[in-house]
């Protein structure tokens, strides 16, 4: 009487299948319970990779509703690699796409937030250019000049106040969120991912440099999103927080 | 087949623990009676930051351990190719002491559960587990150890007995064997044996390292024993009894405290280890 793995696996994730009938305790009989512990340890695990990922949304749903939540996303999207400091990429979109929480719109760009403060924190380490960088690019050709990001910089826009929520429940004695769309940067400076509310039509401009535009074009279209768009705020920024390793003209 | 002459590069035979990034300052302070430390494989698998920093620093001062938990040797499917060229590129750029990996599996379909699932000793598992450690071995150019279980539950058509499986496995593949203790405990309770008979039937002249972590207790549906593997305690007396027994037989080994789970401050971890250096002491060389 053998036992498939895919018969193992099928029970293991759903609860409601029997036990393979090929699992015997010491004297032959049934595993019954046993066979719970290997279920328990699954459900378990991938749980508490998913609160320690995402401790905002653990909050924001509160413990019962996360419990619940994440045992239906677990079951329908486990890990697909051991490599579990990335479990729940696919976290954001479900919570965008589940019927009962629809009407919390924020929740898959506060998940996408914590997902990227996670890949920020496990990503290369690189030399950052120094914080006069731009300083000594001749005036005349500063906008034709293309940035490189260290591999720890993220950018997200949201229509929904993603910085406020984040440090709202993160910082102690942070102020309550506006309601207001808001562009963030991730930066890591050294081992710590450090989140930067950007100043309006931030997200675009940083987003087109990092997809390689030179910072004259950058800067015209986060101008096209706000007209009086802060581009020395933005530099400054970026460069404090060690986010560009280069500048090439 | 792995080369012979290569076998067992050393780990001190003394106490090591379980690294956990919380206790970095206090271990780079002063160890104890700590002298090497092991790392689980899959948490120095991202591309940079403080893990491989502390990691970097760590491995400048005590001998690494490499304790891989989830490249699923005893899978039904191929190895995940990607795992093991990460497993590779971890190997190469820390050259660590010793590798290790579980007689288990955990990932089926695409899917990685990220538990370590048990295996029926059969003919095909065993053919399957050493064509695995093979293919290993020769990735990462060197002889691995693998590792006894902690079972919950027997298959009805397995055919070997688990030490014999193990010995066979590393006849097969030269591989070393890790011998986990508190698993010997914990499976021969559940499946009613006598932990010391495994001991006895157990090669453990192949064995590089001893593993030792903390049990939760709970009874099946007939009200038997079943004892837990979750690294969340003190390990039990009756296992450092079995401890002692073993070392006795063996001799001297590197014996590593795991606890995993509710994680204790240092000193609570550092005192197991401790306790593990005395029963090092005991022992003649």
């Amino acid at each position: 009487m053998t036992v498939t793995q895919t018969e193992f696996r099928t029970a293991l994730l759903d609860g409601a299948q029997p036990t393979p009938e090929g699992l015997r305790n010491a004297d032959g009989r049934a595993a019954g319970r046993r066979f719970d512990v290997y279920r328990n340890n699954v459900a378990v695990s991938l749980t508490e990779a998913l609160e320690t990922g995402f401790p905002v949304i653990r909050k924001l749903l509160g413990e019962e509703n996360f419990k619940g939540i994440t045992g239906i996303y677990l079951r329908q999207s486990p890990p697909e690699s051991p490599v579990m400091m990335y479990y729940g990429a696919s976290f954001p979109d479900f919570l965008r796409g589940f019927e009962p929480l629809k009407h919390i719109g924020y929740l898959g760009d506060v998940a996408a937030l914590e997902m990227a403060l996670r890949r920020s924190y496990h990503a290369a380490d690189a030399e950052a250019a120094g914080g006069d960088v731009l300083a000594r690019v001749p005036p005349e050709q500063l906008e034709q000049v293309r940035l490189q990001f260290a591999p720890s910089v993220e950018v997200l826009s949201s229509p929904w106040p993603i910085h406020d929520i984040w440090r709202f429940n993160m910082v102690d004695g942070a102020d309550k969120p506006r309601a207001e769309a808001q562009d963030v940067l991730v930066t890591r400076p050294e081992f710590d991912p450090e989140l930067h509310l950007m100043p309006t039509g931030g997200g675009a401009f940083v987003t087109a440099l990092m997809a390689g535009a030179p910072l004259g074009q950058a800067a015209a279209q986060a101008t096209t999103i706000a007209p009086d768009f802060d581009l020395g705020g933005c530099l400054a920024l970026l460069l404090t927080g060690h986010a560009i390793t280069t500048a090439t003209t | 087949m792995f080369d012979e002459t290569s076998r067992f590069p050393d780990l001190p035979n003394a106490p090591g623990v379980g690294y956990k990034p919380q206790h970095f300052q206090n271990i780079m302070d002063d160890a104890g009676v700590v002298g090497w430390l092991e790392i689980h494989a899959e948490n120095y698998m991202g591309a940079g930051g403080r893990p491989l920093a502390q990691l970097r620093h760590l491995a400048e001062r005590f001998p690494v351990s490499v304790h891989g938990v989830g490249l699923s040797i005893g899978g039904e499917g191929a190895l995940d190719a990607e795992h093991l060229k990460r497993l590779k590129h971890l190997v190469d750029w820390l050259n660590p002491t010793v590798f290790s990996e579980h007689l288990a599996w955990s990932s089926h379909e695409n899917a990685f559960l990220n538990d370590l699932l048990p295996l029926p000793y059969t003919n095909d598992t065993l053919t399957r587990v050493a064509d695995h450690i093979d293919q290993l071995q020769e990735v990462i150019g060197r002889q691995m150890m693998l590792e006894n279980p902690s079972s919950y539950l027997a298959f009805a058509e397995s055919t070997w007995a688990e030490p014999d499986f193990l010995r066979e496995v590393a006849r097969r593949t030269g591989c070393g064997l890790l011998l986990d203790v508190n698993n010997v405990f914990v499976s021969a309770t559940n499946l009613t044996y006598d932990p010391r008979d495994y001991i006895a039937a157990y090669p453990l002249d192949l064995v590089g390292e001893i593993h030792l972590g903390g049990h939760d207790e709970d009874t099946d549906d007939h009200g038997a024993p079943l004892l837990i593997d979750s690294h969340g305690k003190p390990v039990v007396d009756p296992v450092w009894a079995l401890l002692d027994h073993t070392l006795a037989l063996s001799g001297p080994r590197p014996i590593l405290i795991e606890w995993d789970n509710d994680v204790p401050d240092w000193p609570e971890l550092e005192s197991e280890a401790a306790r593990a250096a005395a029963a090092l002491a005991k022992v003649p060389a």
